[in-house]
């Protein structure tokens, strides 16, 4: 089939008969990356499931003491910020370009703003040596649901530990993320982007949102074990 | 025959976009609320149902696994699902059961 010859799209590499296969290819590449990052995450969930199952009653004590309410807004930005992704795809597809850079930007926006609600948690974190290491103390907690007994200091340090190593490596996604939206902005604002090619757009949100993802789950698995009174 | 599936699929999906995106942030406060509550050892089913139906509403609408017509693409979501429960079942079978003291 010679159909490709009848194209005009300067995005159609001469190696792909046709936009649809060559926008179906890339977007197969991402899932297949996104599934290794399934399986690095899943890792480390598995590690704080089996530490979890072990010391349930150091990791309440710990859990309970990082700021739910912060991580429940940063649940909240990462939400909006997958909404302006599709938005921007969707702005796109209907040439609406000023929309689309400004989704483009939001979403960036959003993305600083989680990094920096992060950062405020984290400072806390140090503020209260609750960081793994030599100054890390963590004595005379109560463990949540038996008072009258004091969480494991070691065994807290093992959850700050899983803590901070898998917030720490979702962030650092985030900023490959930023990274990469910095990149589809200036493409963006180039007009790289037609109704017809925008594959960048698609593959870059289907990263962002594997990273959301990830945020749904550690929200709930991090911050909230046992915070009912 | 090639070129015009983009603007098919772009039938307005925008009422479906700010309802996920509803349901999303809906989901979030229930979280949140549910952890308040004293359900002794279902807290922790509670919050995990909620998450994962809230990374089935990403994937299937915002990441368009939804429609998607590849049977090679939803092989890859399949065995990615199947290989994490495998991974974390399999370890908490094992760990689960230990008698450790």
């Amino acid at each position: 089939m010679a159909a490709h010859s009848h194209h005009h799209n300067p995005a159609l590499l001469h190696h792909f008969a046709t936009e649809e296969q060559q926008r179906n290819s890339a977007s197969f590449g991402m899932w297949i990356f996104l599934a290794t990052e399934v399986m690095f995450f899943g890792g480390l969930f598995c590690a704080y499931l089996i530490y979890r199952h072990w010391y349930f009653g150091d990791f309440a004590a710990a859990s309970t003491s990082i700021n739910a309410k912060l991580g429940g807004a940063n649940t909240a930005v990462l939400i909006c910020s997958s909404l302006t992704v599709v938005l921007a795809i969707w702005a796109a597809q209907t040439s609406r370009r000023a929309l689309m850079i400004a989704m483009l930007v939001l979403t960036m926006l959003f993305g600083l703003v989680f990094l920096g609600i992060k950062g405020i948690e984290y400072y806390d974190k140090f503020e209260e040596h609750h960081v793994p290491g030599a100054s890390f103390s963590f004595e005379h907690v109560p463990i949540p649901s038996q008072p009258d007994q004091y969480a494991n200091p070691r065994h807290a340090e093992i959850f700050f530990a899983l803590y901070f190593i898998m917030t720490g490596l979702h962030a650092l996604h985030m900023i490959i993320g930023l990274g990469i939206f910095s990149w589809l902005f200036w493409a963006a604002w180039k007009g790289r982007f037609t109704p017809e090619y925008h594959t960048p757009l698609e593959i870059g949100g289907l990263y962002w949102h594997f990273v959301d993802i990830v945020w749904i789950y550690l929200f709930p698995l991090l911050y909230l074990i046992d915070r009912h009174k | 025959m090639s070129g015009h599936s983009t603007s098919e699929h772009a039938k307005s999906p925008l009422t479906t976009y700010f309802a996920v995106w509803g349901a999303l942030l809906l989901g979030t406060w229930l979280t949140y609320q549910a952890s308040l509550l004293d359900l002794g050892r279902y807290n922790a089913a509670v919050a995990l149902i909620i998450a994962t139906t809230k990374a089935l509403l990403v994937t299937l609408f915002f990441m368009h696994l939804k429609g998607a017509s590849e049977k090679l693409l939803k092989l890859v979501v399949a065995s990615t699902i199947f290989f994490l429960i495998l991974l974390l079942a399999l370890s908490m079978f094992d760990y689960g059961t230990r008698s450790f003291s």
